[in-house]
C-alpha cells in the first residue's frame, strides 16, 4: 500500500501540474532546502541559513512569531464570526446569543477570538520587553522598533474596538470609559484643558468623531465594526509586512 | 560569517516554528475550551454597572484616574508613554549590549525601563484584582457585593494646605481673566516647576559624564521623560500619604 502511494507520488512529481506549482524537489537535500526558501512566498521571509546561536529559544522565546500566530488566529476566527454578525444595535446582541447557542462551533470560535486577542496584547508586551532587554533596538534597527511601537498601539486599538461589538453591558460601558477619556483630551476634547476655549463642544470634539455622536450608539457600533474588521487589520498587515521586511534586511541581532 | 557557524533554516528554524505554532494553537484551544467568552446583559444606557471596568490592558490607565484627571490619565500620559517608547532607540547612545542580555553594561536604561514596566503592571494588577464597587479598594477576602464604608479622608489641594499652614492671604495678587493668582498658587507653581528644574539640574551638575555621553538634546528628552515618569508614583504617594488632591490648580487644568 505504502509502496503504491510512493509510486503514485513519484509519477505525480513528474507531471506538468506539479512542476508548475512546486519549483523544487522535496526539501531533503541541501540544494532543495535552499530552493524552498527562494520559491515559497511565506518561507521566503527567512534567509537560507541562520547563525546557530540565533536558534536559541532563551534568546527570543519565539515571542514575535507567537504574536504573529495570534494575529493569524484572530483573522481566521474573525472571518468566521463575521458571517454571523450584523453591526446593528437591534441585532448584534442576539447574533452573539446565536453564536453561543445555535451555531456549530460558534462559542468555540468566539472563545478562540477572545483568547487570541488577550494573548496577542500580552505577547506584544513580552516581545517588546525582550527586544529592549537584549538591546535589539540599537542601530541599525531603530526604525523597526518604531514600527513595533506603532504595531503595539494598533493592537491595543484593535482590541478596544472589538470590545464594543458584542453590544452587552461590558462592551457598552468599557467603551464609554474610553470615550469619556477622549472627551477630556487637551485642546481636542470638550471637557479637556483649553478644549472649550478652542471651540470644542460635545458635538464637534474628538470623542464625537470617534463615536459618530454624543453617546455610544448605532453610529459608534458601525464605526467600531468597520475599524475593527477592515481598516485596522489592513493597517496592521501593512506594518507587519514592513516589520518583517526590516528584520530580514537588517539581520537578526541575536547571539554572535 | 563562516558556513560552519550557520545552519540551514529548513529544517532547523522551520522545525522550531512548527513547534511554536502547535504550542500556541494548543494553548488557545485549551483556554477557549475551559473558559468561553463571557456575554453579559444586553447593553443598556439606563443601568450603569458598578464598577465600570475597561479591558484589563487599559486598567492601569483607569487606575490612574484615582490620582489624576482624565485628560492626564487617559490622554497625556498614554501619549507620553508611546512617544517615550518611540524615542528609546534615539535617546540611548550606548553602543554596548546589542544582541545579548546584559545588565552591567546598561544599568540606567534597564532600570528605567523596568521601573516603568513594573509601575504599569502594578497599576493593572490593582485595577483588575483590588478594585470593586465605587472603585474602592477590595482585598481578596472582602465581600465584593458590600459597599466599602465611605472614607473619612478628605482630600485637599496643596494650595489650600499652604494657605492655612503659612497663614497666607486668600485675596489674589493678580487676576488674569478667569485666573485669580494667589500667593499660595504661586508657591505651588514654584513646587511644580521646581521639581523639573531641580531634576534637570542635579545630573547636569553632578553626573557630568552622564550629561556628556547623552549631549544636550538627548539629555533634555531623557530627563523630561524620566522625571515625568517618576512624577506619577510621586503624585500617588502625595495623595495616599498626605491626602493631597491637586498639586497645581488653574481654571483650565489641574494636576
Amino acid at each position: 500500500m505504502l509502496k503504491l502511494l510512493e509510486r503514485v507520488l513519484a509519477v505525480a512529481r513528474t507531471t506538468q501540474v506539479w512542476k508548475s506549482i512546486f519549483r523544487h524537489g522535496f526539501p531533503s537535500t541541501d540544494g532543495n532546502r535552499a530552493l524552498v526558501m527562494f520559491s515559497n512566498v511565506i518561507l521566503h521571509l527567512h534567509p537560507v541559513r541562520v547563525r546557530r546561536g540565533a536558534l536559541k529559544i532563551k534568546f527570543t522565546w519565539c515571542l514575535g512569531g507567537l504574536t504573529f500566530l495570534f494575529f493569524i488566529l484572530l483573522a481566521i476566527s474573525g472571518v468566521f464570526l463575521m458571517f454571523y454578525y450584523v453591526p446593528d444595535t437591534r441585532q448584534a446582541y442576539s447574533n452573539m446569543k446565536d453564536l453561543g447557542t445555535v451555531i456549530y462551533f460558534g462559542s468555540l470560535f468566539r472563545a478562540v477570538h477572545r483568547w487570541s486577542a488577550h494573548a496577542m496584547v500580552f505577547s506584544v508586551w513580552m516581545h517588546m520587553t525582550r527586544v529592549f532587554m537584549t538591546g535589539s533596538y540599537k542601530p541599525p534597527r531603530e526604525f523597526n522598533w518604531v514600527v513595533g511601537v506603532i504595531l503595539l498601539a494598533i493592537t491595543l486599538v484593535l482590541s478596544w474596538t472589538g470590545y464594543l461589538l458584542p453590544w452587552d453591558q461590558l462592551a457598552l460601558w468599557a467603551v464609554t470609559v474610553g470615550a469619556k477619556m477622549a472627551e477630556a483630551s487637551p485642546m481636542l476634547g470638550s471637557s479637556g484643558p483649553f478644549g472649550p476655549e478652542l471651540g470644542m463642544t460635545s458635538s464637534n470634539d474628538v470623542a464625537f468623531v470617534l463615536l459618530g455622536g454624543t453617546v455610544v450608539g448605532q453610529s459608534a457600533l458601525l464605526r467600531f465594526y468597520v475599524l475593527h474588521c477592515l481598516a485596522l487589520p489592513l493597517v496592521t498587515a501593512l506594518f507587519i509586512a514592513v516589520h518583517f521586511w526590516r528584520i530580514r534586511k537588517d539581520g537578526f541581532s541575536g547571539p554572535l | 560569517m563562516a558556513p560552519e557557524d550557520t545552519v540551514l533554516v529548513w529544517p532547523h528554524l522551520v522545525y522550531i516554528e512548527l513547534i511554536c505554532i502547535l504550542f500556541g494553537v494548543a494553548l488557545i484551544l485549551f483556554l477557549s475550551l475551559i473558559s468561553p467568552a463571557p456575554l453579559e446583559e444586553l447593553a443598556s444606557a439606563d443601568t450603569t454597572p458598578n464598577p465600570t471596568k475597561a479591558p484589563w490592558y487599559f486598567l492601569g490607565l483607569q487606575e490612574l484616574l484615582v490620582y489624576f484627571d482624565p485628560w492626564l490619565a487617559g490622554v497625556v500620559l498614554p501619549t507620553m508613554i508611546i512617544i517615550g517608547l518611540v524615542l528609546i532607540p534615539y535617546i540611548d547612545p550606548n553602543p554596548k549590549g546589542k544582541g545579548y542580555y546584559t545588565f552591567s553594561e546598561r544599568k540606567f536604561s534597564i532600570m528605567g525601563f523596568s521601573f516603568g514596566l513594573a509601575l504599569w503592571y502594578i497599576l493593572i494588577i490593582v485595577g483588575v484584582w483590588f478594585r470593586g464597587l465605587d472603585w474602592s479598594w477590595y482585598w481578596p477576602w472582602d465581600d465584593p457585593h458590600m459597599h466599602q464604608p465611605a472614607g473619612a479622608v478628605k482630600l485637599v489641594d496643596l494650595e489650600v494646605i499652604l494657605t492655612s499652614v503659612l497663614g497666607l492671604s486668600e485675596s489674589p495678587l493678580v487676576t488674569l481673566g478667569r485666573y485669580a493668582v494667589t500667593m499660595a498658587n504661586l508657591i505651588t507653581w514654584a513646587f511644580f516647576l521646581g521639581y523639573y528644574a531641580i531634576g534637570f539640574s542635579l545630573p547636569f551638575l553632578f553626573l557630568r559624564n552622564f550629561y556628556r555621553r547623552l549631549g544636550f538634546v538627548r539629555y533634555n528628552l531623557v530627563m523630561f521623560l524620566f522625571l515625568s515618569m517618576m512624577g506619577v508614583p510621586l503624585k500617588i504617594f502625595l495623595r495616599l500619604l498626605a491626602d493631597i488632591k491637586y498639586v497645581l490648580v488653574t481654571p483650565w487644568f489641574k494636576i
